[in-house]
């Protein structure tokens, strides 16, 4: 026993110089009495939860905690004109709620002044999850994120400089700032992590297929949705794999260039400039696939039969193709008119009703 | 029990004397100074002059410049005895403007007392503060600040490094109508996938010059950027061959020339 207690000291000792040898290095800040105290504010934080059947999130949290206040900032950002030049298009325009913040009914991204983008947009969900974003992963940091469409002179075409500067000038953001931040400062910082803190809020895992696999209510599935989940198992989860139904990687499923296109889109190439990334875009998740026509980067297909015919008969063999979808020789999925329907079907039963229609992400009018 | 006592106590002291060794070697001085760099731009022997210079480069090509840019960052300053001051990581990244005289000086204080025989830069922004999280990107590294001249790829989230800009007659005719050149270098080796690096580093000697900081002495060191060795280097660029280099693998070559731009000129007048 006592030869531990001696070791014990030793310890206590050996801690007690590690910690005083590191204090002559510290620098010592004199306290000046009359310094006023910080602007007290309360926040309240926001109970943001990781579903049950994803896994863990990619987004750093710590670095910006999610609030109330933060994400209602976040939230009046996002639906105001005041980010595009012309104070026309807001976040919210081509991220539409109802329509899982997709832009439904658009072949292609549509901007100020009636301009057409290279790409169907993307819509906006679970992206704490994300490790890349945009069809060819250009943006890794979900706070940098909206600089990219804010700046895109066929977005919103303003620059961030000067969108911070309407927001800095207008009546309605510096309370909203001081109640998420303790200051009406308009600093990048926050104005961009204010919009990830609301885009964080858009969480969908309560679709029927959630609620069945978490074996909750109304988590049913007949007949035919339970064999396209099997085919789909089969056929489709080695690219859209897992809870999030992406593996988050770019591929090319057989889509030729868009001959039409001003300018060929090379997609991933475009942010490597390695040639084995040419033609290769972002798998994306299939989660509310119902409501987020048209598909693929450029919305050339507008229904979900389409684009299970496209992998039953229209994969076009190319350099770039990915190897899973030339096994033996054949290019493609072999899948009968039936079980195209079947897989439908399935995909139907990931429409989370309660994340297209939760008021929570409507506008506040 | 007893040795093992003492290998506790030994251990435990390694480690407090290893927790404590501060990165900088300068532990203990106490006399600190300023030191500046001037970045003179030029094009051969004459002053670069925006718009209103017309030069000729290696290829035999006429040109003007309408804008130059660089960052410089991750300074070092070297001794005789061939140690280094790393100049702290958050206030060493500098963007060096040709339009506004004001950003080709650069500042280096807390410099401690000493003298320095040369000096190394990253031009561009390495590949960690490319990817720290926006709290830590102020000043000239914020993304979307209007002072720092656009030197951010927002849909391919990045810093560009290099900016040269301007007109030459053998350029070809853009759809504006005019003949322009514009080379936007940057790339810092990508995230999750490996993109090509165009980082390079600049290490300069004052040659037989010493600067001799110290609390009453700034030395202020001018630094030559010639312009003609963006087209001249290992490998000669051609205006008329490529007048557009941005997003390409091209600009590695365009990097490499401009690593070897700077030269180390003189010594101003100390104050």
């Amino acid at each position: 026993m006592k030869r531990w207690q001696g070791l014990g000291v030793l310890i206590s000792a050996g801690l007690f110089g590690l910690v005083v040898s590191c204090q002559s290095n510290a620098p010592v800040e004199p306290v000046d009495p009359t310094e006023p105290e910080p602007p007290q504010y309360q926040t309240t934080p926001y109970p943001w939860q990781k579903p049950a059947n994803f896994p863990d999130p990619v987004y750093d949290f710590s670095k910006n905690p999610l609030t109330q206040e933060g994400v209602r900032l976040g939230k009046t950002l996002f639906f105001d004109g005041t980010l595009s030049h012309d104070g026309t298009i807001t976040c919210g325009f081509c991220h539409i709620p109802e329509a899982a913040f997709a832009h439904t009914d658009h072949t292609l991204s549509h901007g100020i002044r009636d301009q057409i983008g290279p790409r169907n947009g993307l819509n906006i969900q679970n992206v704490a999850w994300s490790r890349t974003f945009f069809w060819d992963g250009g943006i890794r940091d979900l706070d940098l994120l909206p600089i990219a469409p804010i700046q895109n002179p066929v977005e919103m075409g303003d620059t961030l400089t000067r969108v911070l500067e309407k927001v800095r000038k207008s009546a309605k953001y510096p309370p909203l700032f001081k109640a998420a931040f303790g200051t009406t400062e308009v600093s990048q910082e926050r104005f961009l992590k204010a919009l990830s803190q609301f885009m964080l809020t858009m969480v969908s895992a309560n679709s029927r297929y959630d609620k069945y696999v978490r074996k909750e209510a109304g988590g049913t599935m007949n007949e035919q949705e339970l064999r396209g989940l099997n085919l789909f198992k089969q056929n489709c989860s080695t690219c859209h794999a897992g809870e999030l139904f992406t593996d988050q990687s770019f591929r090319n499923n057989g889509l030729l260039p868009n001959p039409n296109a001003p300018k060929p889109d090379l997609g991933r190439y475009n942010i490597t400039l390695n040639e084995s990334d040419k033609n290769k875009f972002r798998v994306p998740s299939l989660r509310n696939i119902e409501r987020t026509l048209p598909y693929m980067h450029d919305g050339r297909f507008s229904s979900l039969e389409a684009v299970l015919n496209h992998y039953a008969s229209g994969v076009k063999d190319n350099a770039a193709l990915d190897p899973v979808l030339k096994q033996n020789g054949q290019v493609g999925i072999a899948l009968t008119k039936q079980e195209q329907q079947d897989i439908i079907a399935f995909l139907r039963t990931l429409t989370d009703q309660q994340f297209v229609a939760d008021r929570q992400f409507q506008p506040e009018r | 029990m007893r040795n093992f006592c003492y290998f506790m106590l030994a251990l435990l002291l390694g480690v407090s004397v290893w927790a404590c060794n501060d990165p900088d070697p300068e532990f203990g001085v106490n006399e600190f100074g300023r030191l500046q760099l001037v970045f003179d731009n030029v094009v051969g022997t004459e002053d670069l002059r925006l718009q209103t210079g017309i030069y000729n480069n290696a290829a035999g090509e006429q040109f003007s410049v309408s804008l130059l840019n660089y960052f410089v960052s991750n300074v070092r300053l070297k001794r005789a005895d061939g140690s280094e001051y790393v100049v702290p990581q958050d206030s060493s990244y500098f963007l060096i403007k040709e339009a506004e005289p004001a950003s080709q000086t650069v500042t280096i204080t807390n410099v401690p007392a000493g003298d320095y025989v040369g000096v190394s830069y990253l031009i561009g922004v390495d590949s960690l503060r490319s990817t720290m999280d926006i709290s830590r990107r102020k000043g000239v590294l914020e993304p979307a600040g209007a002072h720092n001249g656009g030197m951010y790829w927002d849909w391919n989230s990045g810093y560009i490094f290099f900016k040269l800009e301007g007109v030459s007659p053998q350029a070809p005719v853009n759809p504006a109508g005019t003949r322009s050149f514009v080379y936007h270098v940057g790339f810092f080796g990508g995230y999750e996938t490996k993109t090509i690096n165009n980082l390079r580093t600049a290490t300069l000697s004052f040659g037989s010059d010493v600067a001799q900081v110290s609390a009453t002495n700034t030395p202020r060191l001018t630094i030559r950027a010639d312009i003609l060795r963006v087209f001249d280097g290992a490998q000669r660029v051609s205006i008329a061959q490529n007048n557009n280099v941005m997003v390409s693998p091209f600009s590695a070559t365009i990097a490499s020339n401009y690593a070897n731009m700077f030269q180390y000129s003189q010594p101003v007048k100390t104050n």
